[in-house]
């Protein structure tokens, strides 16, 4: 598969009252093209850090990106211009779906008209009409191109099955559902034709028979466009609904990534497989992890995971792991099954 | 079953609107709670599971039916009397920390809920608090701590620990594990059963999570919109069950290594405006099986198996 971005050796701190927040620790993850990689952990894993630090929106000046690289289609995000990421990346080719639509959404406009600004900035009808002279705000749109961008939001609006399109444009986002709404954004996301799509726990807040209709939904749609998407989520079940791949990450560390039937079938990082076991079970109640997560900002050194970790040696404490294993990735200095699989 | 701890009949609450409508988020309820049971009270949001716990325990006044505890009807009472049934009959919100004054200490905060409910001297409510902290897995020495010195799990735990110093009969839990993580959602259900063991408590567990109600529940009691729909054994209604709502809710259920939802759940829609429920079955609109009876007649719950109820014609 063709790696549409590669994260190498992320590094991102953030300042606080209290001291530096080592929020990424040296971060690698690659995403093909067409793929659906589900990047899970716990929450202040850094999984919304990372997918900020891939749209360009890490705050500013309280982080600090200290090393690594973000390579995209030949740029690498990290060093690009801020307004170059903003005028040709985001919200084009890169596009996010939020949690909480809501939040979104302009409560005081009407759909119709928030889509239509969307097309009137990031459709691929309006990068193929180029940059205007005149400053963004004063440029004109077009009513060839408006009323083209029209049918297509319409056609989007199909594909993401809202009952009555032209209906649905009219009306203001507190008078859709939770689900509806959730509908909207992701039609949003997908408008502007991207490669990536960052979908930041986008079934969190809806309920089970909803989550089911949009994950299936969403699922559908970027596999027939052949979208690349990273799904962030703290729910193993959503991931393994719908991601090809899944990324592990704990403490603002990559720990194992594997295609998702041979990570749920026999996980090797010992946090994954006390994760699974924490999962809730049929017969009788799930095991815990001893421990609490640990402060990012005096984490244990090597291996965050080591004080909760049944496997730890010395070695654990000083160095963070390498990289070992082929597909199915793992960092650790004594994987699971690592006798009968692959070399550790 | 034991002797039922807890009986409801005919429950209803609704919500008035400022133009004269009413939501009937609880519409005629009827459950009994046997001692020692963790009952689950599942269903999606704004099916009024909330709004049940809290009627029960007269948070919110019931429009019709009654309650009662122990044998007596607990509605409408004052003083003393409503103070002796809330000290054995409990609800213990999601956030349990959140219920604690920032500016007392740990000890402080405990030993409140046994000044207001106990005659306790003071060395014997120092021994009660000292034993439930020690319940709920907390030190001694963590005593003289404030909440915002200790971590928002060891919060929930004084919470619960709270509660637990009164010895209740029965807690009404709403949806304790809802914002954890999986892992320390899990500490916390361990937490809940080796409680409800030790003080041979009743438990009322109100969850939208399917996953965790298999988990630790012996009965579950499905509701939708405003109704309980269907009841019975967890393992009955789990893997057989009999409302084609349950079925629809099962199905939507992620399991991680099983099946896969995106290929198999069925339930398209959403739940229909509270403010107008269908007639008839209310949940007709939505079921594969509805057919003309479904919207003239209301189906009630009825037997199916032995403790195994569902409200439907057709199940």
């Amino acid at each position: 598969m063709t790696e549409l971005l590669a994260v190498r050796d992320l590094i991102v701190n953030y300042h606080s009252e209290r001291g530096i927040v080592r929020a990424l620790d040296g971060v690698s993850l690659a995403i093909g093209k067409g793929e659906v990689v589900g990047l899970v952990g716990e929450s202040g894993c850094g999984k919304s850090t990372l997918a900020r630090a891939i749209l360009g929106v890490l705050p500013v000046p309280a982080s600090e990106v200290r090393a690594g690289a973000i390579a995209f289609g030949g740029d690498n995000l990290l060093t690009l211009a801020s307004a170059e990421i903003a005028r040709r990346i985001r919200g084009r080719r890169i596009t996010f779906i939020p949690q909480d639509p809501y939040g979104s959404l302009n409560p005081l406009f009407t759909i119709g008209q928030q889509m239509l600004d969307l097309m009137h900035w990031k459709s691929p009808r309006a990068a193929a009409a180029g940059r205007s002279a005149w400053p963004a705000v004063l440029s004109r749109y077009p009513s060839a191109r408006r009323a083209q961008d029209r049918a297509a939001i319409l056609d989007m609006l199909g594909a993401v099955q809202i009952p009555n399109p032209e209906q649905a444009l009219a009306k203001l986002p507190h008078e859709l559902s939770g689900g509806q709404r959730q509908r909207i954004v992701i039609a949003m996301a997908l408008l502007p034709q991207p490669e990536l799509i960052i979908a930041d726990e986008p079934t969190t807040a809806l309920d089970v028979t909803i989550q089911a209709q949009i994950l299936r939904l969403l699922h559908r749609e970027v596999k027939r466009r052949q979208v690349s998407m990273l799904f962030t989520t703290h729910d193993l079940g959503t991931a393994w609904e719908i991601c090809d791949r899944v990324v592990v990450m704990y403490a603002g560390q990559d720990v194992e990534a594997a295609p998702t039937p041979a990570f749920f079938a026999a996980p090797r990082h010992p946090y994954t497989s006390k994760l699974l076991e924490s999962l809730p079970r049929t017969d009788g109640v799930a095991q815990d992890i001893p421990g609490e997560i640990p402060s990012l900002i005096a984490p244990p050194q090597g291996c965050r995971f080591h004080p909760r970790c049944y496997f730890a040696t010395t070695e654990c404490t000083i160095t963070r792991p390498p990289v070992s294993g082929g597909a199915h990735v793992v960092r650790c200095y004594h994987p699971l099954g690592a006798s009968t699989g692959v070399a550790a | 079953m034991s002797a039922a701890l807890l009986e409801v009949q005919g429950l209803s609450h609704r919500f008035r609107l400022k133009d004269g409508r009413a939501v009937r988020a609880v519409d005629g309820v009827d459950l009994a709670v046997g001692a020692g049971e963790i009952l689950g009270i599942v269903g999606e949001s704004g099916c009024g599971k909330s709004t049940l716990g809290k009627t029960l325990i007269g948070v919110l006044g019931a429009d019709d039916g009654t309650v009662r505890f122990e044998g007596a009807p607990i509605q409408n009472l004052d003083g003393t009397a409503l103070r002796a049934v809330r000290s054995r009959l409990q609800y213990v919100y999601q956030d349990a920390g959140a219920a604690l004054d920032p500016r007392w200490t740990i000890g402080r905060s405990l030993d409140e809920a046994l000044v207001i409910h106990t005659a306790l001297p003071r060395a014997e409510r120092d021994a009660r608090v000292r034993e439930t902290l020690a319940a709920v897995g907390l030190h001694g020495d963590q005593l003289s701590l404030y909440p915002h010195e200790i971590s928002g799990g060891q919060q929930r735990r004084v919470g619960l620990a709270r509660v637990l110093a009164l010895h209740p009969k029965l807690l009404i839990l709403d949806e304790p594990t809802s914002g954890l993580d999986v892992s320390v959602q899990a500490t916390i259900l361990k937490l809940l059963v080796a409680l409800w063991k030790q003080y041979g408590l009743t438990l009322l567990f109100i969850s939208h999570d399917l996953a965790v109600v298999r988990s630790i529940c012996t009965r579950v009691a499905v509701m939708y919109l405003g109704r309980i729909v269907e009841t019975g054994p967890t393992a009955g209604i789990f893997t057989n069950p009999r409302h084609p709502y349950t079925k629809s809710l099962l199905a939507a259920v992620p399991l991680p290594g099983g099946r896969r939802v995106i290929d198999e759940a069925w339930l398209e829609g959403e739940p229909p405006d509270p403010l107008d429920i269908p007639s008839g079955c209310r949940f007709r609109n939505r079921c594969p099986m509805a057919q003309p009876l479904c919207a003239t007649d209301d189906p009630t719950l009825r037997p199916l198996a032995p403790g195994h109820n569902a409200a439907c014609h057709f199940a």
